[in-house]
């Protein structure tokens, strides 16, 4: 059985037509699955070329090669006015929006399926009354866009996506500029307008956590080596991610899904109770030290709760811990003792 | 949208009629009002020269106040949309000067003075529209192509600005080699009048400007979906060239028709969209194009009142009146900006 993907491209070169006949290629052969009722989140450095993909799919510039098929159908074969039924999009463009109200601006989600003057009707309300709800924006409807806070601003904007009722959402950056919890809720709400909706979401991300943790697919871009696309869990535990931020002198551990600028090398033994474990071992990782199982020969831990840390030296001493604060200090006296 | 926006029709509609009837009852010659509302009615009057001055003066004027504020006002608010700039305007782009150059290059050039071009036929009017459209038209092309360079609203301006000086220095050239009376006639033209239209040319006037406020009226779903931008309006299906090309035909066409008619009228264009959207509390076009007409219709309306000094048989030039409207509006708005919702 052939599969029918939101998007999929074939052999899709992308980048600028310059004066003269020249081309910028930014990307190309790209070979990209966007599957229905999934996440997918698009990772990369600043200028790997994020943007432009982005802008290609969205059809705000031509790709320079290769094919783009939207719900099976060749991307040519879209009229402007089809396109604007099929592919919904949330972009860091600023908006003068500010003087009309979130209900105003989410009814312009329906200008594709409005009259000349852009009456409403009872369809059209009912339909912006559900996203309003489903973005979880109902309740500032009558509120001024300009009253709103930055992640009240991009829920009001994928209402207006949703309105437009298209199986695809492409976002630039939605949890750019947002504050932690902004960023987590507007990603559970993508997620969970993703499985719901059965629509296909694809977002460009900086967050790399939030996108291994929310993300059902990630595509990892970067300038001159083909897409990497999976699963996060199998991208990292296939070294894909490491490869991927190698270049830049920045190292992925896959242990613990942290970044940091060098590895690191010595390693302590933890065990024992699975909070206490994770966060004395996000503990070790600051402070330069790999969290390792227990072996003989090194420093280990054992963790019994929060409050009951044991310490066991290679040469048999014990020391009792009660905060994760006292084993930070006791490693910085090993520091010293080792150089 | 909000429902008490609905009272701003009535309300400014009685305004309207209060501000015309104003207009035909108070001038620098003074008519006691049943006279007025004799001649209107048809019955006549004792003297022959009221009637005159009402019918043949006084309605041509109130007409083209009423006509010539709409259109500014609207060309204002479509190019504030357009290029998602509060304080853009016919004016400050440079598209008034472009205008105000394609006419100095008829009254100068080609010779005639103010009341032999006004006074031309058919052809001749529609010359000097043509003129005006034309020089509208560069000016308009001239900062499409800049605006596409220049992605900075403020710069842009400041470039609308120099193109403006550089149509003024065109204009300085011409009257340079003109003869003295060519000259005064175009200084007196650019002064600004609403009188300038006679009971004969006024249906060309109307006509012209009726069309481009239709336009304007018709613009009005994607005007709004360009709040957003460039790119969210396309991906809502709006054909962006098209929209392009139809705002500035329309702004265009509003702005040259006034312009040659009325001379560069300033302030109104740029002031009236923010009266309009502060009264309102909405950038919501479906109100917001016809508020800003009848707001337009208005102020220009009071304009042709306030020029006439009580008292006296004394009348103040047009862009003597329209700063102290605008200027102060102007002001505010931007004083304020932290607080006006559209500004965000």
């Amino acid at each position: 059985m052939t599969r029918i993907f939101a998007i999929e491209t074939k052999g899709l070169g992308i980048g600028y037509q310059l004066k003269g006949g020249k081309r910028k290629v930014v990307h190309d052969d790209l070979n990209l699955q966007l599957v229905p009722g999934e996440v997918t989140c698009l990772l990369g450095l600043n200028g790997a070329g994020k943007s432009t993909l982005l802008r290609t799919l969205c059809g705000f510039q031509p790709p320079l090669g290769g094919e783009i098929r939207l719900m099976g159908k060749p991307l040519s074969d879209y009229s402007q006015a089809n396109f604007s039924l099929t592919v919904g999009v949330v972009l860091t463009e600023k908006t003068n929006a500010g003087g009309i109200t979130v209900y105003e601006l989410v009814s312009l989600g329906r200008h594709p399926y409005t009259g000349f003057f852009g009456q409403l009707k009872k369809r059209d309300r009912e339909i912006i009354e559900q996203s309003l709800e489903a973005a979880g924006i109902a309740h500032k409807a009558n509120n001024y866009v300009s009253e709103l806070s930055d992640g009240e601003r991009q829920k009001a904007m994928i209402a207006k996506a949703l309105a437009q009722q298209c199986p695809i959402i492409l976002l630039d950056e939605p949890t750019a500029f947002l504050d932690v919890t902004s960023r987590i809720e507007t990603m559970v709400l993508l997620h969970r307008l993703a499985v719901d909706g059965q629509k296909a979401i694809l977002l460009s991300t900086h967050d790399l956590d939030l996108a291994i943790q929310m993300g059902d697919c990630l595509w990892l871009q970067e300038k001159g080596r083909p897409m990497a696309c999976g699963t996060p869990e199998d991208l990292i535990m296939s070294g894909a991610f490491e490869s991927f931020f190698d270049k830049e002198g920045i190292v992925f551990d896959p242990a613990t899904g942290k970044l940091n600028t060098e590895a690191p090398t010595s390693a302590i033994g933890v065990e024992g109770d699975f909070l206490t474990s994770y966060w004395v071992g996000n503990a070790l990782v600051r402070n330069g030290y790999r969290p390792s199982p227990v072996k003989e020969g090194q420093l280990n831990i054992t963790c019994k709760s929060p409050h009951e840390l044991v310490a066991a030296f290679p040469d048999g001493r014990r020391e009792k811990l009660r905060t994760v604060a006292e084993l930070v200090s006791l490693i910085g006296v090993l520091r010293c003792v080792d150089i | 949208m909000k429902k008490q926006a609905f009272i701003f029709y009535p309300l400014l509609f009685v305004l309207l009629l209060m501000l015309f009837a104003g207009g035909l009852i108070y001038g620098a010659v003074s008519i006691p009002v049943e006279s007025v509302v004799n001649i209107l009615l048809g019955e006549g009057t004792e003297r022959l020269a009221w009637q005159n001055i009402v019918v043949q003066s006084r309605f041509p004027q109130a007409v083209t106040a009423l006509l010539a504020g709409a259109s500014l006002a609207v060309s204002g608010l479509l190019l504030q949309t357009l290029f998602r700039n509060p304080l853009a305007g016919p004016s400050i782009l440079g598209i008034s000067d472009g205008a105000n150059l394609g006419v100095a290059a008829i009254m100068l050039y080609f010779g005639g003075s103010l009341s032999m071009v006004t006074d031309l036929p058919i052809s001749g009017y529609l010359a000097v529209i043509m003129a005006a459209f034309s020089g509208a038209a560069c000016i308009l092309g001239l900062i499409i192509y800049f605006s596409a360079k220049v992605k900075n609203n403020v710069m842009l301006l400041i470039i609308g600005i120099m193109i403006g000086y550089l149509a003024s220095s065109l204009i300085s050239v011409l009257n340079y080699y003109a003869s003295t009376d060519k000259v005064h006639a175009f200084v007196m033209w650019g002064l600004g009048n609403f009188s300038g239209v006679s009971l004969q040319q006024l249906p060309y006037f109307a006509g012209f400007t009726c069309i481009g406020l239709l336009l304007a009226i018709l613009l009005i779903k994607p005007l709004n979906a360009l709040l957003l931008g460039e790119m969210y309006a396309a991906n809502l299906g709006i054909k962006i060239k098209r929209t392009r090309i139809l705002i500035l035909l329309c702004t265009g066409l509003l702005t040259a028709t006034t312009t040659a008619f009325c001379g560069p009228i300033s302030f109104i264009g740029l002031a009236v969209p923010h009266v309009a959207r502060l009264m309102l509390g909405s950038s919501n076009h479906k109100m917001l194009v016809p508020v800003t007409l009848l707001t337009g219709s208005c102020i220009a309306l009071l304009c042709n009142l306030l020029m006439v000094l009580p008292g006296t048989h004394n009348i103040l030039p047009l862009n003597a009146v329209t700063p102290m409207l605008g200027a102060p509006v102007i002001i505010y708005v931007i004083v304020n900006r932290k607080n006006i919702q559209y500004f965000d």
